[in-house]
């Protein structure tokens, strides 16, 4: 299939590509930029005069439900309502039911997603069996099955003892780890950031604490070990200091942030709604302030989803009663580009966090527009709206941004010269 | 874009009268003081022969305890007959495997019975606004204590004890002795004392029990008792819970008492006519001497009396708001 | 419409109460006012009979009415305040004005919450002759017939005056 693109300003963060040019797919790659191929007849050809053309988001944290939780959300629902935010390529952790620990369940998840089409989907496998923390998952297996890199999520490692010896595990065949750096015990029952909001709601904290005890105890076998490790979700702004004094001592760690916590604080709890329910939970305005900060600096070199659709039963209890996330891959890129609107990021920045950031965290061979490259893209209109929630596809309607305008609407998706999203 | 919440007043109707009584956050000082006024004229009421009144006659108000207590169910259930309601109690385990399902399953049941009003008291944070927002928003909700949230008629009856005590509040020192931390009691007395005026609120406890950020509420805490209570006019001590001693908040109920329990000699410390309150039931020898808890300027038993009043007031102060909104919302919709 | 002047109305009235006990045998009659004209009707009252100083007991009825359901609480509720036990004595109930009768309604059901008097005598400053219950004052100071959009207020304490108000046009 031989697509053109015509007349969109092309901006690949990668190489810096910041011009109006044609873009020619072929074969589900990117065949060239500018002028196209000699005998280059396109099959299919899509005006985008006034559009943006970037790569296809990566998200490296989209919660797919199945196997087991599909009453939350399923891989075909979640992948195309990723595809709708403007994501060719996204992670899913490793809690699912069964958990992320055979290759049987990788096999699983992969063929689904092929089957559904809509976005390219690279597994996180379980560091610990049933990351119950004791003992170690096959990880080579889960590798050879499609793994990009391993976590444990916010379940702990039983001790320092397995934790380190995992890590050294992993570091010898240079497989990554992701970490999820909370300390089990001092979260223990929390539903809120420990500060003034969660005292005056008498919701029980989560102290800053929780994070950079666990990040510190990380970062330094981490060191110990020499192991590839990407943090996910830091959410203070402790947090990410320390992850930029480990990488200015040479430590190679990246890490990531929910694009919810770059918009929200923990005072959207007055009230108690259930939506604003999330782990790590929404912190001060001076740690989201940090994270806003550390993003443009390229401390945080990407920004994920952390998507967690539920069914609304999940969400209709009292705030304590409610299981914790955001369905919002769905809205990615629209609600990414309220931090240009609201002058906080220039936009390829943004978009260099929305793709080739988080595809060298997990060394995932997409996020640029060169020539050879997957033709994932993304076409979007930065001067249109999208009301939130209008045509919503995920199963899961937990999102407090439904009915909000948001700046910017994706126009196309494109997953391997294919159109996976058109609105 | 600001995708945060505007603050609506969930539990006020459209003229600014109460229609549910979740917290006392919000609620502007002439209300708190019609709530009092109100109160005072029930407790007219409760000391006559006859201690009952047909304002709420035909009314059905159900109390659904999700969480133990009986202070506090029997004297709602008494401020609900003395205004002849009629009344259902239900005391509902939480230990069933879906505590949010039971929650909504249960109120939607007994919204169908065509009650008028609940009272709830729920171990989670923020129940009472759940249910006043997504469950039965047409039925008055009165939060009988929520979590470690709030506890709105208890901080109205220790006002109602106050003001019957002192008077007024603009010239008084308040301390909020014990389980800062745990405690919906203190939460709703901290935000009555200041909506009221009151221009000296102190609480004492270890750090342990003392919430982060407690300076919001307008109060200087104190981790030494003998300062704290200091020519103090009122002493509120709280329950400390056995449970307290497990995970390191604190070694002992004996060293809690020899720091911060209330003895005659501490006692001293404050104006020599302050009085001693307590949201009870008391552990004697833990938070509070049995000479104190029993003594002259204890007004503990006060505060019982007090508390059916204060409930009468709400209950019928509430169930007139919501009804004022319902005839607002069909005239809207003619 | 001209009102009639509240003092030549008490003075009436006095006269009225005291031939009404006379003729009832009643002696050392009790004294209830009703929250708030009433209270202050109640004290020009005794002050015309040369009393001042006999108790006056205050009723509040806001607990007590049948409007509730369309009204809601009133929100300013003063308690009741009756100085002494009215089980078998003989009771003066006062009021500034009688219109539909419900207001004595709530008054009676709440005396009656305080114990079984021996007798009720209602006695009015103004009956505004529009009946809903039968009820009427047994001492009255004047009958006035108003149109159906006026009402007529009571100021006071003292000294008591009468007002005549339009109600606004209702839709």
């Amino acid at each position: 299939m031989k697509v053109s693109i015509h007349g969109a300003h092309v901006i690949d963060p990668s190489s810096g590509l910041d011009r109006v040019c044609d873009i020619h797919l072929d074969g589900g790659r990117i065949a060239a930029l500018g002028a196209a191929p000699d005998g280059f007849d396109a099959e299919q050809q899509i005006a985008a005069h006034g559009l943006i053309a970037a790569p296809g988001l990566v998200d490296l944290a989209v919660s797919l439900r199945e196997p087991g939780y599909t009453r939350k959300g399923n891989i075909a629902s979640e992948t195309r309502a990723a595809a709708a935010g403007g994501v060719t390529s996204l992670c899913c952790p490793p809690r699912t039911k069964p958990v992320v620990d055979t290759p049987a369940v990788v096999e699983l998840i992969l063929d689904r997603a092929a089957s559904a089409g809509h976005a390219r989907v690279f597994p996180l496998g379980a560091l610990s069996k049933g990351l119950e923390g004791e003992q170690l998952a096959e990880l080579i297996a889960l590798r050879d099955a499609g793994c990009v890199a391993f976590t444990n999520g916010l379940a702990p490692m039983a001790n320092n003892r397995v934790l380190r010896r995992a890590l050294e595990y992993a570091a010898t065949f240079d497989l990554t780890v992701v970490f999820k750096s909370q300390d089990a015990d001092l979260a223990e029952g929390g539903l809120a950031h420990e500060g003034p909001t969660a005292s005056f709601l008498g919701l029980p904290g989560i102290p800053e604490s929780a994070e950079t005890v666990a990040l510190s105890r990380d970062l330094l076998l981490v060191e110990q070990s020499g192991v590839r490790a990407h943090f996910s979700q830091l959410s203070s702004a402790r947090g990410v200091e320390m992850i930029a004094a480990a990488q200015a001592r040479g430590l190679p760690v990246t890490a990531d942030v929910a694009l919810y916590q770059l918009i929200l604080t923990d005072e959207a709890l007055v009230g108690f709604s259930s939506l604003y329910h999330v782990q790590p939970p929404l912190r001060s305005r001076a740690d989201r302030d940090a994270l806003r900060e550390a993003v443009k600096s390229g401390v945080v070199s990407a920004i994920a989803s952390h998507h967690q659709p539920h069914e609304p039963d999940a969400k209709l209890a009292p705030f304590g009663a409610t299981e914790p996330g955001i369905s919002s891959v769905e809205l990615l890129l629209p609600l990414a580009l309220t931090l240009v609107e609201d002058g906080l990021l220039d936009l390829p920045t943004l978009l260099a966090r929305l793709t080739c950031g988080p595809a060298a965290a997990l060394r995932l061979p997409v996020g640029q527009l060169g020539v050879g490259a997957h033709a994932d893209l993304v076409l979007f209109d930065a001067k249109a709206q999208t009301l939130a929630g209008e045509h919503w596809l995920s199963r899961g309607g937990n999102s407090p941004f439904i009915g909000h305008c948001l700046p910017g609407a994706v126009r196309y998706t494109l997953q391997g010269g294919r159109i996976s999203h058109q609105a | 874009m600001t995708p945060t919440d505007a603050k609506r007043p969930l539990q006020l109707n459209d003229q600014g009268q109460l229609r549910h009584f979740l917290s006392l956050d919000g609620l502007p000082r002439e209300l708190l003081t019609e709530l009092l006024d109100t109160a005072d004229s029930f407790l007219e009421v409760g000391a006559r022969a006859v201690k009952k009144v047909p304002l709420l006659r035909g009314k059905t108000v159900c109390n659904v305890f999700f969480e133990n207590s009986t202070r506090t169910r029997t004297t709602f259930e008494l401020a609900a007959k003395r205004l002849s309601a009629d009344v259902i109690t239900l005391n509902v385990s939480t230990s069933s495997t879906s505590k949010g399902e039971t929650l909504f399953d249960t109120l939607r049941n007994l919204e169908a019975m065509a009650a008028d009003m609940f009272v709830v008291r729920h171990a989670d944070s923020g129940a009472a606004h759940f249910i006043a927002e997504h469950v039965c928003p047409d039925v008055a909700i009165i939060n009988g204590g929520d979590g470690r949230h709030a506890h709105p008629t208890q901080g109205m009856l220790d006002m109602l004890t106050i003001r019957r005590h002192k008077g007024g509040f603009e010239n008084l020192s308040v301390a909020i002795v014990g389980d800062i931390l745990h405690s919906r009691v203190a939460r709703s007395n901290m935000l009555a004392l200041k909506t009221l005026g009151c221009p000296d609120i102190r609480v004492i406890a270890p750090k342990t029990l003392l919430p982060v950020g407690i300076e919001q509420y307008g109060v200087r805490a104190y981790t030494d008792l003998a300062a704290g209570l200091k020519d103090v006019d009122v002493v509120i001590m709280l329950r400390l819970q056995r449970e307290r001693m497990q995970g390191g908040l604190l070694p002992s109920q004996g060293e809690f008492y020899k720091l911060y329990g209330l003895t005659e000699q501490r006692l001293a410390l404050a104006k020599p006519d302050a009085i001693v309150m307590h949201p009870g039931p008391i552990n004697r020898g833990v938070e509070i001497e049995s000479a104190v808890a029993d003594g002259a300027q204890s007004v503990i038993l006060n505060q019982v009396t007090y508390g059916i009043a204060i409930r009468m007031a709400v209950l019928s102060m509430a169930m007139s708001g919501q009804q004022a909104q319902r005839q607002f919302a069909q005239g809207d919709a003619q | 419409m001209t009102l009639p002047d509240p003092a030549a109305l008490l003075a009436r009235m006095a006269a009225e109460l005291r031939a009404h006990l006379t003729r009832r045998g009643i002696q050392d009659p009790l004294f209830v006012g009703i929250h708030t004209g009433g209270v202050w009707v109640a004290r020009a009252l005794l002050e015309e009979l040369g009393q001042s100083d006999t108790p006056l007991g205050v009723l509040n009825v806001s607990f007590y009415r049948d409007d509730f359901s369309r009204h809601g609480l009133h929100p300013q509720v003063r308690p009741s305040a009756l100085p002494f036990d009215v089980e078998d004595r003989h009771l003066v109930l006062i009021d500034d004005v009688l219109m539909s009768g419900r207001t004595v309604r709530a008054a009676l059901n709440a005396l009656f919450d305080y114990g079984r008097p021996a007798s009720v005598t209602l006695a009015c400053l103004l009956d505004l002759d529009a009946r809903e219950l039968p009820i009427r004052a047994d001492v009255l100071g004047a009958t006035l017939s108003l149109p159906p959009d006026q009402r007529v207020k009571l100021l006071g304490p003292a000294p008591l005056a009468l007002e005549l108000q339009t109600l606004a046009a209702s839709h």
